[in-house]
């Protein structure tokens, strides 16, 4: 058995972290959580967490930078805003849960066969290239680049939306799909 | 007659038909036209905020700016996922424009100046149209009927424009006035799990079946829903959970506008009950 040092030394930490966490929109208010836990009580997936959103919100603080990217956490959130709307100190935890996603993402850091990112990702390309999701093709995507074994158990109800006309094959575009793409291009040669 | 802009999603012209369909045939008994965007763009939902934020809100803001060039004061978007993305892109886009985003938009065409709100169908019954105008138009009381109505997150969550974000009462109300009982029940809106059952199997459905259990403990007969993919999760995936969890489960889940035509009278065909996973069959009459 390997034993390793559980703890971090202070010297391990990113020390301006949290700063350029509470310069981004949405997470101004992050150094007023007193670390009450209504988030992590109110919230109906926190027992899945690997860091409920209280424990997020004091590694951000602290600077466990890596930790916090890496986190499950914010990949398991589901966006239901009831953090957000219960925070006695109004911080926006959603949008800090935003945030840090977008961060691992740009860092490359993300659980790369988590399913969460892996399915962001492809639905966002299908939006810029496409204009519209088509349902069908982004779980395809999204399955074979996670766990395509998966495709056998999802393959009856796939089969019975088919049976029911809930889902076609059709790929869906709009018209003017350039308007995107150049909204795209524009957009990078601006940052 | 009032006229709305009109913002399907995606959802409504793929899995869930029956929610525009139904939607349509509702709003035109009570002389409200909605329009149809024209060659409107997927909102991006949670998704593409997770990734680029200011793309993110630029994608919301190419529909807005559509909506706006063709006149439209108000949207309706009746996903809740595409209503509160395009409230949040809208919010960003009047309250603190980004020179990034606004020239990146004008430099293909497409200039919004904030002068569109963004509603949802819900929202309307208590603004614009009267309780008492879907009262008068009830041919078949839904007299016997205990229906829970469940409301998801993101329609009254983070904004709580028209409800209370933990024990609304909009489409309770609704019920009310197509002489169904509303069962009272503490799951309102507590969330579904979202695209969870697609991606992290195991607490999406775990989370749908908390909902269905302790709904139907209290004794409804059939819950409706006001959001696409709080439909398809506890319609489509109901039957997996019922053997997952050992328990059976059958309880229908209705788009809300799939009861208020029924009770209107519209012909069940053009409201989409045959497209449904869980029989309605025990709750319509024949």
């Amino acid at each position: 058995m390997e034993i390793k040092r559980a703890v971090k030394y202070e010297r391990e930490l990113e020390k301006g972290f949290s700063q350029a966490v509470a310069e981004l929109s949405g997470c101004e208010k992050i150094f007023e959580c007193i670390q009450c836990g209504t988030c992590s009580s109110t919230c109906p997936v926190s027992l899945y967490m690997d860091y409920t959103p209280r424990k997020l919100m004091a590694m951000i603080k602290a600077g466990f930078k890596e930790d916090a990217l890496r986190s499950v956490t914010i990949w398991i959130c589901s966006s239901c805003y009831s953090c957000t709307v219960m925070c006695p100190a109004e911080i926006k935890i959603t949008d800090v849960m935003y945030s840090l996603k977008r961060m691992a993402i740009q860092e490359g850091v993300f659980p790369k066969r988590f399913p969460t990112p892996v399915l962001a990702k492809e639905m966002t390309n299908i939006i810029t290239n496409e204009g519209r999701n088509s349902e069908l093709w982004v779980i395809l995507k999204m399955l074979l680049k996670t766990n395509p074994f998966k495709l056998l158990s999802m393959a009856s109800i796939g089969l019975s939306l088919f049976m029911k006309g809930r889902m076609g094959l059709k790929k869906e575009s709009i018209e003017k799909k350039n308007e995107l793409k150049s909204l795209y291009k524009a957009m990078k040669e601006a940052s | 007659m009032k006229e709305y802009g009109y913002y399907p999603g995606c959802s409504l012209k793929g899995s869930s038909k029956a929610y525009e369909d139904s939607l349509l045939e509702v709003f035109k008994v009570l002389n409200v036209k909605l329009k149809e965007l024209d060659d409107w763009n997927c909102c991006g939902a949670t998704a593409y905020f997770g990734v680029d934020k200011d793309m993110a809100i630029a994608v919301s803001g190419r529909n807005l700016a559509i909506a706006e060039k063709s006149g439209f004061k108000e949207i309706v978007a009746p996903c809740a996922g595409c209503y509160l993305t395009l409230k949040k892109s809208n919010q960003f886009l009047k309250e603190n424009p980004s020179e990034k985003i606004k020239n990146a938009m004008g430099k293909v065409g497409l200039n919004y100046n904030g002068n569109v709100e963004v509603l949802h169908p819900l929202q309307l019954f208590f603004r614009d149209i009267d309780l008492t105008e879907v009262a008068k138009n009830v041919k078949i009381p839904l007299k016997g009927w205990k229906i829970a109505s469940y409301y998801g997150c993101q329609i009254v969550r983070p904004y709580k424009d028209f409800d209370d974000p933990y024990d609304p009462q909009s489409l309770d109300l609704i019920m009310n006035a197509l002489q169904a009982e509303a069962i009272d029940h503490p799951c309102k809106t507590r969330c579904c799990g979202g695209s969870l059952t697609g991606t992290v199997e195991d607490v999406g459905l775990r989370l749908v079946y908390i909902l269905l259990k302790e709904i139907k403990k209290r004794g409804a007969n059939a819950i409706v829903t006001a959001c696409p993919l709080c439909h398809f999760n506890l319609d489509v995936y109901q039957k997996k959970i019922s053997s997952k969890f050992g328990e059976k489960l059958d309880i229908p889940i209705l788009h809300f506008t799939q009861v208020m035509g029924y009770a209107f009278g519209i012909d069940k065909k053009k409201l989409g009950f045959d497209s449904l996973m869980v029989s309605t069959s025990k709750i319509l009459r024949a």
